[in-house]
């Protein structure tokens, strides 16, 4: 399993984000990306993702579904965690929501409507979304926001899980990830 | 097929439950039922014979009033970004979403809408007419506000846009929907209007998921 | 359709064409306009306001045309992807509202002295009504937006649709006015149209028709320079 960019550039209304970028991740790694504000660190993710297209360049991925995890959590507070992940569950072709409950503490708040969740608590569960489905590739824009040291921690492990079972993270951060990387993509900001 | 039930189950525990859904719907027709004889006098003739026609203009409306909810949501809160990765082909994401509108606010709102017609002097021997065509009229005005929904899905206030590009495409539901309750046209023609209606719906199930699909990617490029 | 491969060299045949176009036009015009008011007899049940259909008629078919036009250029801005055809349906569509416009009027105008109202809900009248709504549904998307490939990508959706509304309409909107107007408005055309009539209103058809290619290639012209001086912009503003 391996992601390659070949002199990716990507275009927002016209102008360059970023250009003639190269990089491969493989299987088992961790790639951290850097880059000041406007540099196209969201870009990037979206264009993996697939919700951007590529400008010029290649971007040859030979995994089919991957995780990308944003700011905007995709969850709808007027309905409980439960309803919310057994509907992502079903969408992303899961089995059970179990898994996804334990990952981030989230037991004993199932039946809670997301409306009255904290934001730390709300941020853990856009991140359950990440066990609800096996994907080898995790795309994580920001992850450490808003979350506090144990739950951070938490992540931390679950991401040396993956990347020990053969998974693949791609993560923007301007803090301190915490996860050695394999690599780091600088992205700067465009002339 | 999972999927496809999922979405269609979560939108309609949305539809109802939110605000600004079926609810509000139902209470926007509530109030266009009393402004209508403040408008035209209370003169039980007048509003019997266009009691049929005020009632389906009410539901239009009505319909029309969710349209923008149906994609701007997700829109926002990023979940059309996880859905367009997802194996369901994004055709038949929209197609769902469709029919969870039809079901959690067109289909409620065409069983009341003839029912609250009484209010104003309809002439109770049409009502199961007037309800079969609404049934079937609501469903094409459920896929063809997806249309415009998903068009403007990323405008923050799509509202008049999205009633300038939808209500061309109701001219022809309301056309025979009005058309299958008309005095004028009696059984038969009552009879050849809702056909027509199956044939509109079935065209509007046709274009709905591939306009609606292009409209979401054209937010993705 | 080979013309149009390369915008550059498609603008220096239109350069070369303008001027040509605008003297036909102009010259149609003249020619029509004398046949239309001089040279045509005034109907014998409708008088000299018969002549309003010299302008009506051209009008109401170039209106539908151009909409059938626009959706054409939309359809192979979707499957070819060619950068001119997006800029060909947009610069239509305020030529085609323009021709719709006029086909109202003039229609209300005509109907004054025929109907002894100045509008009627004639199944024409009305059709052309809506052909005007899908005409202005499709020129707000295109303001809508701030993203131009965004506005293009959603307009080509309207226009389609819209095209396939517009058959459905016509049809729906017969069936309600035979059913609301038993036929005594409904002229279907009138009596057989007379050889004296029907030249000057094919002159007419002609100067509408150029009339409209040399407006809409101004247009595309305008459309394609206000391209390139925002792509000029971005580039200046992304160097400083």
């Amino acid at each position: 399993m391996t992601l390659t960019a070949t002199n990716l550039a990507c275009e927002r209304n016209g102008r360059t984000v970023f250009s003639n970028l190269s990089f491969t991740i493989r299987s088992g790694q961790c790639a951290e990306l850097r880059g000041p504000n406007g540099a196209g660190k969201s870009s990037l993710l979206r264009v993996i993702a697939g919700l951007v297209p590529t400008a010029a360049g290649t971007l040859s991925c030979d995994i089919q579904h991957l995780h990308f995890i944003a700011h905007q959590d995709a969850m709808k507070s007027a309905m409980t965690v439960k309803e919310n992940l057994l509907f992502w569950c079903d969408v992303l072709g899961g089995t059970d929501i179990a898994t996804a409950l334990n990952a981030f503490n989230l037991n004993g708040l199932e039946n809670d409507p997301v409306q009255l969740l904290s934001a730390g608590q709300r941020r853990r569960l856009t991140l359950s979304r990440l066990f609800l489905a096996k994907r080898p590739l995790w795309l994580l824009d920001e992850p450490m926001t808003a979350l506090d040291a144990t739950t951070q921690e938490l992540l931390r492990d679950h991401m040396r899980v993956h990347l020990r079972g053969g998974g693949m993270v791609l993560a923007a951060t301007h803090g301190d990830l915490g996860v050695k990387p394999d690599q780091v993509i600088a992205l700067g900001a465009m002339p | 097929m999972i999927a496809f039930t999922a979405i269609l189950k979560r939108d309609i525990i949305l539809g109802l439950r939110q605000g600004g859904g079926a609810g509000a719907a139902l209470a926007f027709m509530l109030s266009v039922l009393v402004l209508i004889p403040l408008a035209l006098g209370p003169d039980q003739n007048l509003l019997r014979r266009l009691a049929p026609g005020i009632m389906w203009l009410a539901l239009l409306l009505a319909v029309l009033l969710t349209s923008e909810r149906i994609f701007q949501l997700d829109y926002e809160d990023g979940t059309l970004d996880a859905l367009v990765g997802i194996s369901l082909p994004l055709e038949l994401v929209t197609l769902a979403k469709a029919l969870a509108h039809w079901l959690a606010v067109g289909l409620p709102l065409a069983i009341i809408a003839p029912l609250l017609g009484i209010l104003i002097n309809i002439d109770t021997t049409a009502l199961p007419i007037l309800m079969l065509s609404m049934i079937l009229g609501s469903l094409s005005l459920s896929l063809l506000a997806s249309i415009g929904g998903a068009i403007t899905a990323g405008l923050r206030r799509g509202g008049l846009l999205v009633a300038l590009l939808i209500l061309p495409l109701y001219v022809p539901v309301l056309v025979f929907g009005v058309s299958a309750t008309s005095a004028e046209t009696g059984p038969t023609g009552s009879f050849s209007s809702l056909l027509v209606q199956v044939a509109i719906t079935m065209v509007s199930l046709v274009v709905q998921p591939w306009a609606s699909a292009a409209a979401l990617r054209a937010y993705f490029r | 359709m080979q013309i149009f491969a390369n915008p550059n060299r498609f603008f220096q045949i239109a350069d070369r064409a303008m001027p040509v176009l605008w003297v036909a036009t102009l010259v149609a015009f003249v020619v029509a306009l004398y046949f239309a008011f001089f040279n045509s007899p005034a109907d014998y049940q409708q008088g000299e306001t018969v002549r309003i259909m010299y302008v009506h008629v051209p009008s109401a078919s170039l209106a539908l045309f151009v909409y059938v036009l626009m959706a054409v250029a939309s359809a192979m801005a979707l499957i070819f992807r060619h950068p001119l055809a997006d800029a060909a349906a947009k610069a239509a569509a305020p030529l085609g509202a323009a021709f719709c416009f006029l086909a109202l009027v003039t229609g209300s105008i005509w109907g004054k002295p025929m109907w002894g109202t100045w509008w009627v809900w004639d199944a024409r009248l009305t059709s052309m009504f809506v052909l005007m709504l899908l005409y202005l549904g499709y020129m707000a998307v295109w303001r809508a937006f701030d993203d131009p490939h965004r506005a293009a990508s959603l307009a080509r959706i309207v226009a389609l649709v819209g095209v396939i509304n517009i058959p459905i309409v016509k049809f729906s909107v017969n069936w309600w006015n035979t059913l609301h107007q038993p036929a005594s408005i409904v002229r279907a055309g009138g009596p057989a149209i007379d050889k004296s009539i029907l030249w000057p209103l094919g002159m007419m058809f002609m100067a509408f028709t150029l009339l409209f290619i040399s407006t809409h290639l101004v247009a595309l012209k305008n459309e394609v320079r206000a391209r390139k001086i925002r792509a000029e912009k971005l580039k200046s503003m992304g160097n400083s």
